[in-house]
């Protein structure tokens, strides 16, 4: 065993690495843009040259690079203080979706200008009564003529208000079971009807919307996939979150945590000598390794050219409690300080608060912590689905709540 | 990106399991829990046979000189198969001791024997209850003479030798100490594991002599116990995922109040959650193994990572794997406590869960302070 590039992946990452030094943007104009505005500026000059969604087919701007080569990349760049964040969605998962389902035509026209950042893209699945049962979704398109009149509401989109493009999938035929009523469709977020509220959250900051769908006009042309067909669309989307989420849980590592033990006292000791204290930071670091050295046994297996195992599925699943607890228990041992969040006062700088606040978030996004249990328990244990008590039953006959 | 086995050493895996499971089915296990031996002697002379006693002994002493890789793949399988063996004793500790720290003529005389089988050593540290505190053990060298009182070793009712850790007027010392003879008195100790002999071994002016020229280094022997850790934690890891898979076939076939158990969320959820911790421990045990076979400097902090994920997923498991198959899981009759057993017994073997959470800590301020 060894953590070493193979000699092809060591010259693709050199070749990478030497770009990324000449043309990653600095100074203080680029400085001065607003986030969204750098990220353009930047995903452009990557699209120029060839350096955009490596992983994509040239002809829709990409270099056809292998899964090894994208993880290398990824990881120049993020040696770079750039910002990527806008186009994960419409990049990760929307862009895998269109080239799986949409027209030649549809490919040739969008994907290149979500690949240069020109075209910023949302997605529009969550609603309040769907969330780990997405496919309960009520928004309804109907049909008439050669469009479809779209009405309702979806919540939890990031990014809506700065998005061009956004992927929804809407009921056509509330009398059909819950999967089978469903249909795909891009819409222009610009569109007359569409109206976009931020949510507030618990942490006071908005990274969400909530978009309401009043009578808005969608051709037919923009449909992916047919007409009924649109879960089977959705999961080709939705394949693709999990590992876009479960990655980063940010500063709140072990170090931190030795860091902060280190300084604080229990009883005129350092905390880190607490046996107590001592343990639960043990315990924190066999996860926090665990998931790192899983994460390289699965870069093992895309740099053999094979498909990573059901290792993988672990990670939010691990870090997002480990970072609630963590946070959680950091703050104990500051005591009545650990309550400070005014940056000048706490400890870290307030990291460890927000973490806290955060971290509630994380357990949820992109599949709550149960719901990434059951996938395990199903797909990886091969246990079976609990029994539903919607199967088969059209949809506008389920009771609701 | 190379951190996996390579295909030699997976087509090692694999005979090993068909070996195991041809000639260590859980009615072997249960022979040797529910009888008088304190071992699968038979199964021993055919692992032996194997070569599995020889894997990292050097050719030079009649080893097959392979790598630590290949001994953590045939560690798993033992687990795997909760083999009745001093496989541990003898091999992760014993024969690693000798290797490490013996003279020539010890190395010489010994290591041949312990490669070939055809004889079993152990290791002799506790002396009482409470974690083991080097420079205050009560087995005392003086001359060539040993006295004072090991309480539990593991597998010395098998065992030709032992190595003991004592002191003598010049400190910290492991001897090497032939069981059969006059000054040594080894009686059985009863543990909750019957299917691994325990004993108390008593020496009393016993001929021992020091294991190399000199006293012991603590940390010598903690980089022993490291590599023991690493070793255990790919047995552990072994014990944890029998204990998984008996609790997923369970709970496929039994049925309550009209459906698999398996598909109620309660059993799901805890399926995964030993599923999550199986898996941190084995990729914890790939980084264990690789600072083990690569002398990583990262060893004690790899070393005891990897044996507190083992620890905590093969209990984890072992526990709730019996509570997955409820009150047939409480009977001597099913299999499931042959797990619970031996994954506890192999948590509190060189230092429990605490002992390396601790080591784990303070392997991470040594190297931050490094840095």
């Amino acid at each position: 065993m060894d953590f070493n590039d193979t000699p092809e992946e060591a010259r693709f990452r050199e070749e990478a690495s030497a770009w990324l030094a000449e043309n990653a943007p600095t100074g203080d104009a680029f400085r001065a843009l607003s986030p969204l505005e750098q990220a353009k500026v930047w995903q452009k000059r990557k699209y120029d040259a060839g350096w955009a969604c490596i992983g994509w087919a040239p002809e829709f701007g990409g270099r056809g690079a292998s899964a090894i080569e994208e993880v290398i990349w990824n990881q120049e760049e993020s040696q770079y203080d750039l910002p990527a964040n806008f186009f994960l969605i419409g990049q990760g998962m929307i862009g895998p979706t269109l080239m799986a389902w949409a027209s030649d035509q549809d490919k040739a026209r969008l994907l290149p200008p979500l690949a240069s950042g020109e075209e910023v893209w949302c997605q529009l699945f969550s609603e309040p009564a769907g969330g780990s049962d997405l496919a309960a979704l009520r928004t309804r398109a109907e049909r008439d003529g050669d469009d479809w009149v779209i009405n309702g509401q979806k919540i939890w989109t990031s990014g809506a208000h700065y998005s061009d493009y956004g992927v929804i999938v809407v009921r056509t035929d509330p009398t059909l079971p819950k999967h089978k009523g469903l249909s795909y469709f891009y819409v222009d977020m610009k569109a007359p009807g569409v109206e976009i509220k931020p949510i507030k959250q618990l942490t006071g900051d908005s990274d969400f919307n909530e978009v309401y769908f009043t009578d808005v006009r969608v051709s037919d042309s923009q449909r992916l996939g047919e007409v009924g067909q649109g879960w089977q669309v959705s999961l080709t989307t939705l394949m693709n979150e999990r590992a876009a989420i479960g990655g980063s849980f940010g500063q709140m590592d072990v170090s931190l945590a030795m860091s902060v033990a280190a300084e604080v006292e229990i009883d005129r000791r350092p905390a880190l000598e607490d046996a107590a204290v001592r343990a639960r930071i043990a315990d924190w670091y066999v996860q926090e390794a665990g998931l790192k050295y899983t994460g390289y046994r699965s870069l093992t297996a895309l740099s053999r050219g094979a498909l990573p195992g059901p290792e993988n599925s672990i990670g939010k699943l691990v870090g997002a409690p480990k970072m609630q607890a963590m946070s959680s228990y950091l703050m104990d041992l500051l005591d009545a300080s650990g309550a400070i969040t005014d940056e000048a006062l706490a400890a870290k700088a307030g990291i460890i608060q927000r973490a806290y606040m955060g971290a509630p978030g994380l357990r949820i996004a992109g599949g709550t912590d149960e719901i990434m249990a059951n996938i395990i328990a199903e797909r990886v244990l091969g246990l079976p689905q609990e029994p539903r008590l919607d199967k088969g039953i059209p949809f506008n006959e389920v009771p609701t709540g | 990106m190379n951190f996996e086995f390579s295909d030699e050493q997976q087509l090692l895996r694999e005979q090993a399991r068909g070996f195991l499971t041809d000639h260590c089915p859980t009615s072997a296990v249960r022979a040797v829990l529910d009888g008088d031996q304190d071992w699968d002697a038979a199964l021993w002379q055919k692992i032996a046979e194997m070569g599995w006693t020889a894997t990292v002994i050097p050719e030079a002493y009649g080893g097959l000189g392979l790598s630590y890789y290949e001994l953590a793949i045939i560690a798993e399988e033992m687990g795997r198969s909760a083999a009745p063996l001093p496989f541990s004793s003898s091999v992760y500790l014993a024969s690693e001791a000798i290797q490490r720290f013996g003279t020539e003529a010890q190395k010489s005389a010994w290591l041949p024997r312990l490669a070939s089988g055809e004889c079993v050593a152990t290791v002799a540290m506790a002396e009482r209850a409470g974690r083991l505190a080097l420079d205050q053990l009560e087995t005392r060298r003086s001359g060539s003479q040993l006295s004072g009182t090991k309480v539990p070793v593991a597998d010395a009712s098998v065992a030709e030798a032992a190595v003991v850790l004592a002191r003598s007027d010049a400190g910290l010392e492991a001897c090497l100490v032939p069981l059969q003879q006059a000054g040594v008195s080894v009686e059985p100790v009863l543990t909750f594991d019957t299917s691994r002999g325990h004993s108390t071994v008593t020496f009393d002016g016993a001929e021992a002599e020091i294991l190399g020229e000199t006293t012991l280094n603590p940390q010598d022997w903690e980089s022993l116990l490291d590599g023991a850790a690493v070793l255990l934690a790919w047995e552990q890891l072994g014990l944890a995922e029998t204990a998984l898979t008996q609790a997923r076939d369970y709970a496929l076939q039994r049925f309550a109040f009209g459906r698999a158990i398996g598909s109620y969320q309660a059993i799901k959820h805890k399926l995964a959650n030993m599923y999550v911790k199986n898996t941190l421990a084995r990729s914890n045990a790939y980084y264990g193994v690789w600072a083990l076979s690569e002398e990583s400097e990262e060893l004690p902090l790899a070393a005891a990572t990897a044996r507190v994920a083992a620890i905590q997923a093969s209990t984890f498991a072992a526990e709730e794997n019996i509570q997955t198959h409820g009150g047939m899981g409480f009977t001597w009759e099913f299999d499931c406590h042959f797990y619970l057993r031996r994954a506890k017994l192999l948590s509190l073997a060189i230092g429990s869960e605490a002992v390396w959470q601790d080591r784990v800590v303070s392997a991470l301020a040594a190297q931050s302070a490094a840095v």
